[in-house]
């Protein structure tokens, strides 16, 4: 007679899972979280820390390059440290990325479930509107919008989000569709559980990776999309900083005083590319079989 | 082939309908809706505003308003521009060579290095080169469209002095060099995104492409590699990348309205922001209107002629 024995497996706990440990194996990725997190840090606490007031104005200081005294980035046409300006409007921008990313998540998500769970003339008129919104460049769509609303940021967060929900529908609708049919939304039926329970508590959990890998690239894209609306002036207003509209204005001053340019589009660039970073990782962690951008 | 055409055209006109209603509820948002070039006008008080309101149609419900709006879209009845008072297609017909010139050397540009690009990293995957691609793809579309503009023209016209920093010819030379020589910064600005999008793009169709069975017939019948890739591979993999040009029209118009401002092209971008300066609405939707009807016929021509090169679809 033999004895069974008995092995303890031990419960595999999130962090130690495939996702994750795939997620952590891409340095791309790893150097994109950490500059995120760096820059937040930096955009949080930043502030705090320089000499400098945003809003200081000290006129005897204009047009300093980077490295005049304590103004570590120099001083924009009015005198205002730069680099204090920097790390504010890098608050309002990633907050308007960011919050733009789950309005429009959000949205799409619902509107996907929706189209993907019904079918028949509902799903048809949902995602023809899908495909109407992405007949218009969105920068034409985007200034319209913003000249028809106050662009307050709260505003601006709203109309990108409007701009950007298509994505995230197009991809949760394909999931929905592919996964009403399974099993356990039979089963869901056969228990009596409603519509809505179906929809949003059985199948759409199982459409969350490819949802957080396109809600990673919609920052990337929102934050971008601020840049370009506040670039040409109909985004964030000032005084209130923003990396687009620190860039309104600095195009006269290319010759004399390129810093104005450079410095808030690099902002930009290493945000957004970092987004890009995380969102492609986590698309090769999460393996979705999407080799599109 | 005809079920097929008329398939797909029925479609484009409900995406139309769509779209016209999407516009009519923009156009509706602006502060004053239509009555917006008399909302400012000191000379006139409340009764006038009522009355030429009246005059306008826009005491009617909204559906009604709808369906002589765009009753009139399609007569090619546009409105006129505020500001010079102008039909509005003849004001948008006059910007569209430009952004045309503008975004057919950026499309040239992007096709032609990017699927180079793409053909390569597919040929040679995980090689140093297919990594740098990939990294550098990714870098290039999250840098603004704007910003790389400026840093242009930091280095190259002001820095250097080699490319003109803005303007489509220099007044008084009309010749083609001229103009070539205006040309090239800002498609090539323009390019970069859609570069890094082809490339992508075509990579991921090349690999497709090459896992095919057909490929392997083709090397087991002996035909050189270089045959294979060039002929049976690249053949297949372009096929998709028709679609995605006609796909990608608004996102180069977007960008071609941040390279027209940066550059002061006098393309549909300017017209459409300076329009928006002047509160000149009529144009900005006319602007709105005309891209997306754009798109939609690119779109179909795409899928069109994807049909007439691929019995696959047609038949299927």
């Amino acid at each position: 007679m033999t004895t069974l024995t008995a092995t303890h497996i031990p419960p595999t706990r999130w962090w130690q899972s495939r996702v994750v440990r795939r997620f952590f194996g891409n340095k791309l990725a790893l150097l994109g979280l950490m500059m995120i997190t760096l820059l937040t840090f930096a955009c949080v606490v930043g502030p705090y820390l320089l000499p400098n007031d945003s809003l200081y104005v000290d006129l005897r200081a204009r047009f300093s390059p980077p490295f005049t005294g304590n103004y570590y980035l120099g001083t924009d046409p009015l005198g205002r440290d730069i680099a204090a300006r920097l790390l504010m409007a890098g608050r309002i921008s990633l907050m308007v990325g960011f919050f733009a990313m789950l309005l429009a998540t959000l949205l799409g998500a619902v509107i996907g479930v929706i189209a993907g769970y019904s079918g028949g003339w509902l799903n048809a008129l949902l995602m023809r509107t899908v495909d109407g919104f992405l007949s218009f460049p969105t920068i034409f769509l985007l200034l319209a919008l913003a000249v028809a609303l106050k662009p307050s940021p709260i505003m601006i967060t709203i109309i990108i989000a409007l701009t950007g929900w298509m994505e995230v529908a197009r991809i949760v609708e394909a999931e929905v569709r592919s996964l009403k049919e399974r099993e356990f939304v039979l089963a869901g039926r056969m228990l009596g559980l409603g519509q809505a329970h179906i929809m949003f508590r059985e199948i759409l959990p199982n459409a969350m990776g490819p949802i957080i890998v396109a809600a990673t690239l919609t920052v990337a894209r929102a934050i971008l999309l601020e840049a370009y609306i506040s670039f040409l002036g109909y985004g964030i207003q000032p005084p209130l900083p923003s990396w687009g509209n620190m860039l309104n204005g600095a195009q006269q001053y290319l010759g004399s005083a390129p810093w104005l340019a450079i410095i808030p589009g690099a902002a930009i660039t290493i945000a957004v590319t970092s987004f890009n970073f995380i969102g492609d990782g986590l698309r090769d962690a999460l393996d979705v079989r999407n080799d599109n951008l | 082939m005809v079920a097929f055409l008329l398939r797909r055209f029925s479609q484009s006109i409900i995406l139309l309908v769509i779209v016209s209603i999407l516009g009519f509820v923009v156009l509706n948002l602006i502060p004053g809706g239509p009555l917006a070039q008399y909302a400012l006008d000191p000379g006139m008080n409340q009764d006038d505003r009522t009355r030429i309101a009246a005059q306008m149609g826009l005491d009617r419900p909204h559906w009604v308003q709808y369906f002589d709006w765009a009753w009139r879209l399609l007569q090619g009845d546009w409105g006129t521009s505020f500001r010079d008072g102008n039909p509005v297609l003849t004001v948008i017909s006059r910007h569209v060579p430009a952004t045309l010139l503008l975004m057919g050397s950026a499309t040239v540009i992007a096709v032609s290095i990017g699927t180079w690009i793409g053909i390569r990293g597919a040929t040679h995957r995980y090689s140093v080169f297919d990594y740098v691609a990939t990294v550098a793809a990714m870098i290039a579309l999250s840098i603004p469209t704007f910003w790389f503009g400026l840093i242009g023209i930091y280095f190259f016209s002001l820095r250097l002095g080699w490319l003109p920093a803005g303007n489509m010819y220099t007044i008084g030379d009309g010749s083609l060099l001229n103009y070539l020589h205006h040309l090239i910064m800002p498609s090539v600005v323009l390019a970069l995104v859609h570069i890094a999008i082809w490339s992508r793009f075509m990579r991921t169709a090349t690999l497709d492409a090459i896992s095919q069975e057909f490929v392997k017939t083709a090397r087991a019948k002996g035909v050189r590699e270089r045959r294979v890739i060039m002929k049976h591979v690249v053949g297949n993999a372009l096929l998709p990348m028709i679609t995605l040009a006609g796909v990608q029209l608004p996102s180069l118009l977007t960008g071609a309205l941040v390279t027209e401002t940066v550059f002061t092209w006098p393309g549909m971008g300017r017209l459409f922001l300076d329009s928006l300066g002047y509160s000149d609405y009529p144009v900005v939707m006319g602007l709105l209107m005309f891209s997306a009807i754009l798109t939609i016929s690119a779109n179909f021509i795409a899928d069109v002629v994807v049909a007439l090169v691929d019995p696959r679809i047609r038949l299927a």
